[in-house]
């Protein structure tokens, strides 16, 4: 009985350290120059799907170094979150386009 | 000090001249025109800094001004042709194009560090000049909704490459 709930124990645990949370993958959207939702939520390891609808060339550039990805026009993109924190980030080419990412750890 | 007068004078004009037909209210084909001509002066000059400059961060944002205001054009052709607008010309679009031409000689005159700084000074004064014009007439004369669809994507987009010159201009001092 107790070598049961042992055994039972033990691989509800094995279970919850070999099959992590699920990575998600958020889609943030650029149509007319604008970063859609302006404001997302997100974990490390979780995937960006950077979407560009605009004819423009735009990159996502984080203020603080965390990254910088090139979009080219009419493309989707996508990036790994790597690191955890609030991150402003902006396109290079166009400044007024800005929008904020929240990474949990 | 002369640069500086020089820069305001030129702005002044360029402001005066595209002032000059706000009593009449402008026709889409007319705004269509100026539109289309305010983003080829862009490109010829960025197509001379290109030709002119050594330096990489005026390489790179005057590469961004031939990509995006070519992309711009090509969406505005393809717009009047699916809307049967043909684009005329008018004293707003003949006044851009003097003051342009005159200044693409006056900064060919120009080398090295003095065309860089010129360049950039002149671009966030062009695209002033431009989102002006953009948001005090062309947009509120625009009649087509797509036609001011489209211009008021332009206006976003040329508010970008305004701060986008003023960082350059920041990082050239």
């Amino acid at each position: 009985m107790l070598s049961g709930r042992l055994a039972l124990l033990s691989f509800v645990m094995l279970a919850a350290v070999s099959v992590p949370a699920h990575a998600a993958t958020i889609r943030i959207t650029i149509d007319k120059l604008t970063f859609s939702p302006a404001s997302v939520s997100a974990e490390v390891g979780d995937t960006v799907e950077w979407v560009n609808k605009d004819a423009l060339a735009h990159t996502a550039t984080a203020r603080n170094g965390d990254f910088d990805v090139t979009l080219p026009p009419s493309k989707t993109v996508s990036s790994v979150l790597r690191k955890a924190g609030t991150v402003d980030y902006y396109c290079r080419y166009h400044p007024n386009m800005r929008a904020t990412l929240t990474i949990a750890p | 000090m002369f640069k500086h007068i020089g820069a305001t004078v030129v702005v002044l004009c360029l402001a005066s001249s595209v002032a000059l037909s706000q009593g009449a209210k402008l026709s889409d084909p007319q705004i269509a025109h100026i539109a289309y001509t305010a983003g080829e002066i862009d490109i010829k000059a960025a197509k001379q800094a290109l030709d002119k400059s050594s330096n990489k961060e005026v390489k790179e944002f005057a590469q961004g001004m031939v990509r995006d205001h070519e992309a711009v054009n090509k969406q505005a052709l393809a717009l009047v042709k699916k809307l049967h607008v043909t684009p005329e010309d008018n004293d707003t679009s003949r006044a851009l194009s003097k003051q342009a031409s005159e200044k693409l000689n006056e900064l060919g005159k120009l080398k090295g560090a003095d065309f860089d700084k010129a360049y950039i000074a002149n671009e966030v004064a062009y695209h002033k000049t431009v989102n002006g014009a953009l948001e005090t007439q062309l947009i509120p004369s625009a009649s087509n909704p797509e036609l001011k669809e489209l211009l008021q994507t332009g206006l976003k987009l040329f508010q970008g490459h305004e701060q986008h010159a003023e960082h350059v201009a920041a990082d050239l001092k």
